[in-house]
């Protein structure tokens, strides 16, 4: 039973979401119940695979028992395993928060909802945990068209923006297998560790470049790096609120994962081209980090500045990648972990302000930390986090960051990196101002209950969020330790 | 000098025609004006990855793989591997386009028209109407 864990992670969603329409036929509630256990079970069996992990080493996994390079693999190593834990639990609380966001009347349309949230799960982990590449396409796109529904759920401007994701989305997948077509005619395999050893006999450079040239732009569109970044904020604004968390907070930062494999693990740093393409990164991940940040200052809808503000926090992960040492890699992995949390954890709080008051304009927040003193705690925490003060996850990850930038004498990317961390202060800053000081204005009530600020399918998310974005700040020495056994061998 | 070019165009001609009809997808989605026009030039750049691979797994003189008696080597046989990938590549580009002709239907029924310039000036519309009504308030 036990060795069949990396692939039930998987199913279990999959399995889940299959069922869904069918059971909710059957009773209302039915099916939304069992993909609700199915996200918790692979929640629990990841962090049993964490433990594996840890202890034993890698798990390599042969689907039906083919052998690879033949048959598909999933390769689960440390850095997978933490991964895998955060994003499925980030899974399990958006399906939890979803159903405050219900059209109670329409059940068959809810339980459509809540089967393609269950699919994007299925996709996000299976792209996490996958040693294939053509896997990994089959899952990117498994990914992308539960995310092009779930964003024209969210309305008319949802519709239109999914649309033009899907268009930019369609664009990224095709250069993808672009790509490794390319690697596929030189090497005539599409496993992961196979293709690394033929590729590490050398011979093969312009092959590989050609092929860096198309994956370099696939994996920026479907991350949103700044100059591909183009759908992202309108998709992340306008996507259907209950599952809006999970949206921004994993699916930017698994393409991020894809990219990372291929550079260190399948390229590896003997590639001779590769201090110019990680150049390419970092030159865009410093405009990123710069623009983001600005013209996140300028928008009035939280839900507008929390999207630019992204396309900045992708850009702190692919500086990651573009300094390239173990610990500034290491950096990126954290904050990969800290954003989606933060990132998440800020969209919650926005779901529950419109719950409550049905506002996401700033500037009617005006002191609704008298009315919501938890929502508005992680509110603040996320936004500090976000700023880096410790002990805050996104300190942390910050300071791991500058200190591999510091090693390779990169004082530009540094430079950036306080500048960047100077602008979010301010729009943050901004935030927590208008909550906790700026003149209450009238805002109905929409929720009224004499206990609790907001119902505890909403309460749950936000409480573990909370505690995560802090307990990755104070854990981090374990945590990068956990990394680093995966890591140490592939940085620069 | 002609048979260096028709060599050329033997070995790598097959290669340059399928960069022609990516170009003409990725051009066409940017350029068209009518989004069923961007959604067809998508089906195009997909067809144009799909011909990609099968020209990879194409060889001369090669037999389909099929066991037959008369060809025992792997060397007589193409390579089926390609043509399998895309056979996964076609059913998602149908579900690609399955969802971007719903997405189309959606589209036409809130806006009433799926020309862009359209849409824009609408939603432009539709942005003034509410930061007037935020004011009124």
């Amino acid at each position: 039973m036990t060795e069949n864990i990396p692939v039930l992670i998987i199913l279990l969603p999959l399995c889940s979401a299959l069922l869904c329409l069918a059971l909710t036929a059957l009773g209302r509630n039915l099916g939304i119940i069992v993909v609700k256990l199915s996200c918790l079970a692979s929640f629990v069996l990841s962090c049993f695979q964490l433990h594996m992990v840890v202890t034993g080493g890698t798990i390599h996994y042969a689907i039906g028992n083919y052998a690879p390079p033949f048959g598909i693999e999933l390769v689960i190593d440390s850095l997978n395993a933490v991964l895998l834990v955060c994003f499925s639990l980030i899974g399990f609380l958006t399906m939890i928060f979803a159903e405050n966001f219900a059209d109670k009347k329409r059940p068959m349309l809810v339980g459509g909802a809540c089967a393609e949230t269950a699919l994007l799960i299925t996709g996000l982990l299976g792209m996490t945990s996958t040693g294939d590449v053509f896997n990994l396409y089959v899952f990117l796109e498994i990914t992308s068209l539960s995310a092009y529904c779930l964003i024209s759920l969210g309305g008319s401007r949802g519709v239109v923006s999914a649309f033009r994701y899907m268009l930019v989305g369609t664009i990224a997948a095709t250069l993808y297998l672009l790509g490794i077509g390319v690697l596929y005619s030189v090497t005539g395999t599409l496993n992961m560790g196979d293709m690394r050893e033929i590729l590490s006999a050398g011979g093969n450079e312009r092959a590989m470049m050609t092929a860096m040239c198309f994956l370099v732009p696939a994996f920026g569109i479907k991350m949103a790096l700044f100059p591909f970044h183009g759908w992202q904020p309108s998709a992340y604004t306008h996507a259907e609120p209950g599952s809006r968390p999970l949206i921004t907070g994993v699916m930017g930062k698994v393409p991020a994962i894809a990219m990372f494999r291929f550079i260190f693990c399948i390229y590896g740093t003997e590639f001779g081209f590769v201090r110019s393409f990680l150049l390419i990164i970092g030159v865009f991940s410093v405009s990123g980090m710069l623009y983001g940040s600005l013209m996140a200052m300028g928008q009035t809808d939280i839900r507008k500045v929390l999207a630019y503000s992204s396309v900045a926090q992708i850009g702190y992960i692919s500086l990651g990648f573009a300094i390239g040492t173990p610990v500034a890699l290491a950096g990126a992995f954290l904050h990969m972990m800290g954003h989606a949390f933060m990132k998440g954890g800020l969209f919650f709080c926005t779901g529950a302000i419109r719950y409550k008051f049905g506002t996401t304009d700033i500037n009617e927040f005006g002191r609704i930390y008298k009315k919501m003193p938890l929502t508005c705690g992680l509110l603040t925490i996320a936004a500090l986090s976000m700023i880096g003060i410790p002990p805050t996850a996104g300190f942390f990850s910050k300071w791991y960051l500058a200190l591999g930038a510091a090693q390779e004498h990169e004082w530009i990317y540094i430079a950036v990196l306080v500048i960047s961390s100077l602008l979010n202060a301010v729009y943050f800053f901004r935030l927590i101002e208008k909550v906790f000081i700026r003149h209450s204005s009238e805002l109905k009530d929409r929720w009224q209950s004499e206990a609790l600020e907001l119902p505890v399918s909403i309460i749950i998310p936000i409480v573990v969020c909370f505690a995560a974005i802090l307990g990755i700040g104070l854990f981090n020495v374990k945590l990068v330790d956990i990394l680093l056994m995966t890591l140490e061998g592939v940085g620069l | 000098m002609m048979t260096t070019i028709n060599a050329y165009l033997a070995a790598k001609g097959i290669y340059m025609l399928t960069l022609v009809l990516l170009a003409l997808g990725v051009a066409g989605i940017i350029v068209c004006n009518n989004y069923m026009k961007k959604l067809i030039c998508m089906n195009v750049m997909q067809v144009a990855v799909i011909f990609f691979f099968l020209c990879l797994g194409q060889k001369y003189p090669a037999t389909i793989p099929v066991a037959l008696d008369s060809a025992v080597k792997a060397s007589e046989y193409v390579n089926p591997l390609p043509h399998g990938l895309m056979l996964t590549a076609i059913v998602v580009s149908l579900g690609t386009t399955g969802v971007g002709l719903s997405l189309l239907l959606r589209i036409r029924e809130k806006y009433g028209t799926i020309e862009e310039d359209d849409l824009i000036r609408r939603e432009e519309l539709m942005n003034r109407k509410a930061k007037n009504g935020g004011n009124r308030k």
